[in-house]
């Protein structure tokens, strides 16, 4: 049967409970909480003034009432060594939320480590490094020595390229202001380390290089704009589930048209009604349901087209729009370049060159490039003509009196893990820019967005772009030492299977030589590790919260603390930036990553001293970091662009609601910000005038797509769900979840089960060239013949195995376009046979 | 789905009395210092034995309506037609839910085609042949779902809940 807590009542916060300052660690949305404490001897009552919410408990409550909290947003922590009561509960007050709670967010309680409680027992509690053939703790000294020997080593034998690094550059969880400030200053700052990566790609760069080139950043307007929109386009996301409260806060009531008296308060002089969305996307996901129940199927299309069509689309689209003579002539005349280039000469197959793969220029140069007929791209997409041309008059075609439509444009995934990503980012960005749909309310052409962001590093300039593909680096043997951060590639890299094998055989050679001498001979055991290194050996330290699966090969754990257990800083899709308060101890002798890299630091540079590299060691300086506070001082607050202004008092005085970056001031203690990028019309370049891309379809562009389609029956999509949180590495520790999805979902058509044999629930093999990997068959009539959705990145079958290792030019990974075999596995185990298999469409 | 004016067999005023115990606490010890000081509190809360109708009185896959335990709290009993895990009844089909969702409190509404308790809140749904597995949806917990006993009369009782019922801090207030 479904998990079931046998909750039947909950402790009463009390009307004097603390009261902090949460913003959801998890989606890029970062919904507004309060954290309530208070000590565990103690409780409050039905009493209105016996409570925190200052009603009669003794009520029922009605819906969306303030007054309650789910089970899932209580348990008991400690804070200063004592055990309290912790309630984190939607703030009604956030304007990003409105009090909603998703059913990732909502949970951020219970999957906080509580030793009374028993919850998140996985969690790191000490330094543990390789002794006796397993992890064992030590103190933070015995680690760190032995991570600055190691790595000083390295260098020394190899040069700072010998050092490899995969770490997070995001917010949120794993993250934050503070965090990415801490190891950028140390790989960046001490240090200038290359090799590097991010925790979702294999290199160190941009998802969306390409709007960045043309001058428009990728987070450019703020949520109010979906309330304003005349039309929306959702591009390769899937809102309802993965950015979920920004979909039902923001989206859903101008949709709904509960949103046009405020479009005519804002906007007036112009007609105005409730939305129309397009949703483009191969799979009809659980949101183009919710907008057809919310808007009408009159006002829904779903462009369901030929995975990894887009760029054809796009270029359709920006034909017609301009051949109809809907642009904007006066934002294209004051706000774009105006003279056009000559084409590189090997275009398009090349760009102007290995950094620059695309061409950018000016609008009519772009437009004789990516001319595109309707019908080409309906041959190309599989969609209807007339279906494309109705997304170009929803986009673009002037309202009655002949005012612009403003059009909001959304993206994530589907184009940037896609086909062709650079020449794809931007062709999306020319239709924004046609039609004067950036820096005006209701406009937009914006990332959607997974993690919160929080970066703030030193130049990485010297990186360079492309940047290294650090895993294929690995796997051909090169590197002494890996450091890494808050990433597990194992669950979340491409061509993982070939990672894996090549990366445990190369830490095994390290952890065979470590064996095989007294672990309290420093010396002897420094020399075993070197040794091994020599000879392909890698050693591998992972930072992080739990031990993760790439853990398993490592040779040293160094426990984090995360938001909440610290202070942390990030800010959410529409740059809106607050502190998460510290409202409860980390376990053990976890520390925020901000000064597990200080301390790191201050080791590389006694050691390096100690091998008489004075001025080297010198470089080290400056990480006498004593809080995380040190670093935010240190790092945001002296280098971010409006820093100057942002201080954790004025924060946490601008409570759940914090300020849209960039900050601009400090007004009467409030941090003034910024609701819209570009509203001046000038852009991110040198000469502030954005540019036009020249983008021409070339078909499946990653080297050897296209051979895989032809030879494997399946297309593997693949993506999120929305009980689950990045690669659940909380999750797998909730019962909740874990009872839903035991196993990874795939999704399936019922014709293609019957062909290859399969049930629902059946555990069936997912494989091609690249490897294998294993999912649960979920039937899904809406899925069209031939083309499945697995569940990325979970811990019990991981798609990434069957990713191929082929990237675009600046090594942004293919997941999306994957093809595969699937054959049966076994019948439906038995944490599998109490599951429901319905359709997940609410029906009404 | 409409609500039925059926009334539960006991008034809710002595679930009121109740939510003393429940509370458990000094404040609520203040305000009924008789009962509180002579009961010591339960680990749990009581739940009240709730007649909420008869066998004879299923249709089919037609929910009917109920409360349980108290009148603010609708819920529905359904016959499935198959036996379920935690149905009663003589073919152990029958089941008992809570109608309010467990996200934000939104009536659930019952759809008879595919057997699913859906919310018009947030597109959650729950499957009441699978213990009110949530489906899809926004909700941190599965559908709060009755303990049910049937008498040699075949009066079904509601004898617990086993989750957290929406807008309320004690199943029992
Ligand atoms: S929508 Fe995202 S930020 Fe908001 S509660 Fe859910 S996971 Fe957290
Ligand atoms: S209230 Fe039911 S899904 Fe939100």
């Amino acid at each position: 049967m479904a998990f079931k807590s046998q909750t039947d009542r909950l402790p009463i916060v009390p009307a004097n409970a603390r009261k902090q300052n949460v913003t959801c660690n998890f989606c890029i949305v970062g919904c507004g909480y309060h954290a309530y404490s208070w000590p565990v001897n103690k409780q409050g009552g039905t009493a209105s003034s016996a409570n925190a919410f200052g009603v009669d408990l003794s009520e029922q409550q009605p819906a969306e009432t303030d007054a309650w909290y789910a089970p899932s947003m209580y348990n008991i922590v400690k804070q200063n060594g004592k055990d309290v009561h912790l309630a984190i509960k939607p703030d009604h007050a956030c304007v990003v939320n409105s009090g909603l709670g998703s059913v990732r967010g909502a949970r951020m309680a219970e999957l906080n480590y509580s030793e009374a409680r028993s919850t998140q027992q996985q969690r790191l509690t000490d330094p543990m490094v390789w002794r006796y053939g397993q992890m064992q703790p030590t103190s933070w000294d015995d680690a760190l020595d032995l991570v600055a020997q190691v790595t000083a080593q390295v260098i020394a034998e190899q040069g700072e390229d010998g050092l490899f690094v995969s770490a997070f550059d995001h917010g949120g969880a794993g993250g934050g202001y503070e965090n990415t400030w801490g190891t950028g200053k140390l790989y960046f700052g001490a240090m200038k380390i290359k090799n590097i990566r991010i925790h979702n790609r294999p290199a160190y760069n941009s998802e969306v290089h390409a709007t960045r080139d043309m001058g428009v950043g990728e987070l450019n307007n703020c949520y109010e704009d979906a309330e304003l929109a005349d039309t929306i386009v959702a591009i390769g996301t899937n809102p309802l589930e993965t950015q979920t409260n920004y979909f039902l806060n923001h989206w859903v009531p101008n949709l709904r048209g509960s949103t046009v008296s405020k479009k005519n308060e804002q906007l007036p002089g112009e007609p105005h009604e409730s939305a129309k969305i397009i949703i483009i996307d191969p799979r009809r996901t659980v949101t183009v349901n919710a907008c057809e129940v919310e808007a009408g199927k009159e006002n829904v299309l779903h462009l369901a087209l030929n995975s990894g069509t887009d760029l054809a689309l796009f270029n359709a689209l920006f034909t017609y729009i301009a051949d109809q003579g809907w642009i904007d002539r006066d934002f294209i005349d004051n706000s774009t370049v105006r003279e056009g280039k000559a084409r590189p000469a090997l275009y398009p197959a090349r760009g102007e060159s290995e950094a620059n793969p695309g061409h950018l220029t000016s609008f009519e140069d772009a437009l004789e490039g990516n001319r595109t007929s309707i019908q080409d791209a309906a041959d190309i997409t599989g969609l209807n003509p007339e279906d494309i041309v109705k997304a170009a008059e929803w986009i673009a075609k002037p309202k009655e009196d002949g005012k612009r439509r403003r059009t909001m444009l959304g993206y994530e995934k589907g184009i940037i893990w896609g086909n062709d990503n650079y020449r794809t980012n931007g062709a999306l960005v020319n239709i924004a820019l046609a039609t004067g749909n950036i820096g005006r309310p209701g406009g937009g052409v914006v990332r959607l967005g997974g993690h919160q962001e929080g970066y703030v590093r030193p130049s990485d300039a010297h990186v360079g772009r492309p940047a290294a593909y650090i895993d294929k680096l690995l796997i051909a043997g090169e590197g002494g030492v890996h450091h890494i951060w808050a990433c597990d590639h194992y669950k979340t890299t491409l061509n993982a299977d070939k990672f894996k094998s090549v990366y445990k055989k190369r830490t095994d050679m390290v952890k065979d030589a470590m064996n095989s001498v007294p672990a309290g001979d420093r010396e002897a055991l420094i020399g075993a590790i070197m040794g091994a290194i020599r000879q392909g050996g890698l050693f591998a330290v992972d930072v992080d919260i739990v031990p993760t699966k790439i853990g398993q090969a490592c040779h040293v754990w160094l426990p984090a603390a995360t938001a909440g257990e610290m202070n942390l800083t990030s800010m959410n899709g529409e740059r809106r930036m607050r502190l998460t308060e510290r409202y409860m101890d980390p376990p053990g002798q976890a520390m925020p990553d901000c000064l597990v890299a200080a301390r790191i630091a201050n080791h590389m540079e006694r050691v390096l001293r100690d091998m008489g590299k004075g001025d080297y060691a010198d470089q080290f300086k400056g990480f006498d970091w004593q809080t995380e506070e040190d670093a935010f001082m240190d790092g945001y607050h002296g280098n971010a662009g409006g820093g100057e202004f942002v201080t954790y008092d004025a924060l946490r005085e601008m409570g759940t609601n914090g300020f849209q970056e960039p900050a601009t001031a400090l007004q009467d203690g409030k941090i003034v910000g910024t609701k819209r990028l570009y509203t001046e019309g000038v852009f991110s370049t040198d000469d502030g005038k954005a540019r036009f891309i020249d983008a021409p379809w070339r078909g499946l562009e990653a080297p050897g797509k296209k051979e895989e389609k032809e030879k494997f029956t399946f297309l593997i999509n693949n993506g999120r769900a929305n009980q689950v949180w990045q690669n659940a590495y909380l999750d797998q520790e909730s019962d909740f979840v874990m009872d839903r999805w035991p196993y990874p979902f795939i999704e399936m058509n019922p014709g293609d089960m019957a062909e290859v044999g399969v049930k629902e629930g059946d555990l069936v093999e997912v494989y091609n060239d690249n490897g294998a990997t294993q999912a649960m068959v979920y039937p899904t009539p809406t899925a069209r013949k031939g083309e499945t959705f697995m569940l990325f990145a979970f811990p019990t079958g991981v798609q990434g195995n069957v990713v191929s290792d082929g990237v675009n030019e600046l090594i942004i990974p293919n997941y999306k376009q994957t093809w595969g075999n699937i054959r049966k596995i076994s019948d439906k185990p038995k944490s599998v046979r109490h599951l429901s298999f319905k359709s997940k469409e609410y029906t009404g | 789905m409409k609500r039925c004016t059926k009334l539960v067999d006991v008034g809710r005023r002595q679930f009121l009395r109740g939510s003393a115990f429940a509370a458990a606490g000094a404040a609520a010890a203040a305000t009924m210092p008789t009962e509180a000081k002579a009961t010591p509190a339960a680990a749990r809360v009581d739940y009240p034995s709730n007649r909420l109708g008869n066998v004879s009185d299923l249709a089919l896959n037609e929910p009917l309506d109920v409360a349980y335990p108290d009148d603010e709290a609708p819920g529905v009993l359904v016959k499935l037609g198959s036996p379920v895990e935690g149905g009663v009844g003589p073919d152990g089909d029958i089941v008992g839910f809570t109608t309010v969702c467990p996200h934000k409190g939104f009536p659930l509404s019952y759809n008879a085609d595919d057997r699913t308790f859906n919310c018009p809140g947030h597109y959650s749904r729950f499957d009441p042949e699978q213990g009110g597995q949530q489906i899809w949806g926004q909700s941190t917990m599965n559908l709060p779902q009755y303990v049910l006993r049937v008498d040699d009369k075949g009066d079904i009782y509601a004898e617990g809940v086993d989750e957290l019922l929406y807008g309320r801090l004690s199943n029992v207030l």
